[in-house]
């Protein structure tokens, strides 16, 4: 009878309570859509990242991402021995030999790094192919090399011209090899556009006299969402003397102190939306208990203790704020799905945003994040905010005295 | 047998500042099946003594024994769960539970003495035949005249089994008709069942229908009636 008390206490003041839940369920349902958009422009920045060169974890040798020398190298074939092929989190891997070179052709030279990959595999991970501006791809025993724009550019070299290399191999072995140029790419990432150089494995491991060596490996995870199990998994199975195994946090923390700071203002944004809501629910609060004294006076006379009053009450406030949540997530739900599935297009602010975006890669979309955490976290939140502002009426209930309470 | 005693009972009002003495020693005994009134000019001290017996207010001397229990020993919940099980309230603006019908006002006491469904459906219903409610059980208080919600009220506090019923100003807001059928209905509950009911009242119609009358003027008892 408690809850049959409440809820039809909750329908006497029909125009109180349908203030309460639309100004909870419009707060609740902006801060779920500035939530999915935050979290899928993000997740979209980091897939980006991903997808274009790191993949989504690396292993390396133990200490080379701190010291990244040719000789902080591993054996290919260990490596992939060592890989659980029972591994369901892992969908495939790209093995690198990467190192820094001198490029040079005619008068012209250039610091450049020297990535030595898989041509397939390398293909799947990361899909350097559909960057190719000019000329071909590699295939696995290809002596060619592949350019990015920026290097072309600035050592003036074009398709079929002469690159030649020089640095210094495995354990001090000197280096030094000319390759055709195959094909020129184009970089989103401006500091990796005037630098990288694509060779094939066996080309690579050949120039710097590193045969079955490669510095890292590149995941293929299924998503974000896998990568800590993945990650977990490889640490078990891999030996730390011997190997490190780094996720995308660890290989790109500038990206994610950024997001931390982009969230970290959103918070306040939010924090701010959540007050409003916590001052809606303590309006309502605040009326329902003030108007009520004489009530809960008659109550606690007849016999009805002090904490079942206030289950009654508390019960009435969050019926109300979680009605208030579930109205604004049922709105925000079909909104967020669809600019989950149809990205927010932002090339109709003109083309300096759409310039922006593919400067770093990306289409200048951003799609809402439709993930189940995001929605029931606002149920969650307005649950905690009813039952702190609950301290209210509480206070009042325990010191209430049913003959004071019945004069009012 | 007496089901209320007080011992010298005061009441002061802000002691600390301008004291108003609202009881001044009043010693009283109540016996089992008494239609007692209390009466006297405002300000004397009827509703204080009233609250006082009712464990709603704590007196500033003196002792209060309801059923053999002296309630100055009991805590703030062990009081309530006290008032719960033996003393029935009613009202002068009836108070009901305003979103619950009037079986279920009824039912309320019964459900926090944690009665069965089946128990305080019965009982209810016995009830509201008892005071001519039968056909307006399902109805919510602002559905039902005065004197109608006031014989809701009488149900209510008869539904615990109290030990007995206290009445404020009962009738103060009730036409004579009302009043009449109420006091009528009281009195016979009061004949058949032996419920102990005491008033504190001004109306007459209350006071001529008292087997007892206990006039209190300035916080004291001037008069004591036995009829």
């Amino acid at each position: 009878m408690l809850l049959t008390l409440a809820l039809r206490n909750i329908w006497r003041n029909k125009r109180r309570t349908l203030i309460t839940i639309t100004a909870v369920a419009f707060a609740v349902f902006l801060a779920s859509i500035m939530r999915s958009f935050n979290k899928g422009a993000w997740d979209n920045v980091i897939n980006t990242s991903v997808n274009l060169f790191f993949g989504y974890a690396q292993i390396h040798a133990n200490g080379f991402w701190d010291d990244q020398t040719i000789d902080n190298s591993m054996d290919y074939q260990e490596v992939v021995r060592s890989l659980d092929p029972s591994n369901d989190h892992i969908l495939g891997y790209a093995p690198r030999l990467e190192s820094f070179a001198l490029a040079s052709t005619g008068d012209l030279t250039q610091g450049v790094m020297i990535v030595g990959i898989e041509p397939d595999q390398e293909e799947a991970l990361t899909g350097v192919s559909d960057k190719i501006i000019e000329g071909n791809y590699l295939d696995a025993s290809d002596d060619g090399a592949l350019l990015a724009k920026g290097v072309a550019d600035k050592l003036k070299l074009g398709l079929g011209d002469t690159l030649i290399l020089i640095s210094q191999g495995y354990h001090g072995a000197n280096a030094a090899g000319k390759y055709p140029v195959r094909g020129i790419f184009k970089y989103a990432l401006p500091d990796l556009n005037k630098v990288l150089i694509y060779l094939s494995l066996k080309t690579s491991q050949h120039f710097y006299a590193a045969d079955n060596r490669i510095t890292s490996v590149a995941l293929k995870i299924a998503g974000q969402r896998q990568v800590d199990k993945a990650v977990n998994s490889l640490k078990e199975n891999l030996d730390p003397e011997v190997y490190e195994v780094m996720d995308y946090k660890e290989l790109m923390p500038e990206l994610m102190q950024a997001r931390q700071l982009d969230e970290g203002g959103d918070y306040i944004v939010m924090g701010i939306l959540y007050a409003l809501i916590a001052f809606a629910i303590f309006g309502t609060i605040i009326m329902m208990t003030q108007e009520r004294m004489y009530e809960f006076g008659i109550l606690t006379a007849i016999g009805l203790g002090r904490w079942q009053l206030f289950a009654v009450t508390i019960l009435e406030i969050i019926t109300v704020g979680l009605l208030g949540a579930l109205v604004g997530i049922i709105i925000a739900i079909p909104v967020v799905y669809n600019w989950s599935v149809n990205p927010l297009d932002l090339s109709m602010m003109g083309e300096e945003a759409t310039a922006a975006f593919e400067k770093f890669g990306m289409e200048p979309l951003i799609p809402a994040a439709f993930e189940a955490p995001i929605f029931i976290n606002q149920a969650i939140l307005i649950f905690i905010i009813t039952c702190i502002l609950g301290i209210f009426p509480l206070s009042k209930i325990l010191t209430l005295n049913p003959v004071k309470a019945m004069r009012s | 047998m007496a089901v209320i005693i007080t011992e010298q009972i005061e009441k002061i009002y802000n002691p600390d500042k301008v004291p108003v003495h609202a009881l001044r020693g009043v010693d009283l005994e109540i016996d089992e099946g008494e239609f007692t009134a209390i009466v006297g000019p405002s300000g004397s001290g009827k509703t204080t003594l009233l609250n006082i017996i009712g464990g709603l207010d704590t007196p500033t001397k003196g002792k209060v024994y309801i059923a053999g229990t002296d309630i100055s020993t009991l805590s703030g919940n062990g009081m309530i769960n006290f008032r719960k099980d033996h003393i029935g309230f009613i009202f002068q603006s009836y108070n009901l539970i305003p979103v619950l019908t009037a079986r279920e006002n009824v039912e309320f006491i019964m459900m926090l003495q944690k009665k069965s469904k089946k128990e305080r459906d019965q009982r209810a219903n016995e009830l509201l035949d008892a005071v001519g409610l039968h056909d307006k059980k399902n109805k919510r208080p602002m559905e039902l005249s005065g004197g109608q919600q006031q014989r809701v009220a009488v149900a209510r506090a008869l539904a615990s089994k109290p030990s007995f019923i206290l009445a404020d100003e009962p009738t103060a807001n009730l036409d004579s008709q009302s009043t009449a059928d109420l006091l009528d209905m009281m009195a016979e509950l009061n004949r058949e069942e032996g419920m102990t009911f005491v008033f504190s009242t001004h109306d007459q119609r209350v006071i001529d229908r008292a087997r007892r009358v206990i006039t209190l003027i300035d916080g004291k008892i001037a008069k004591d009636e036995v009829r």
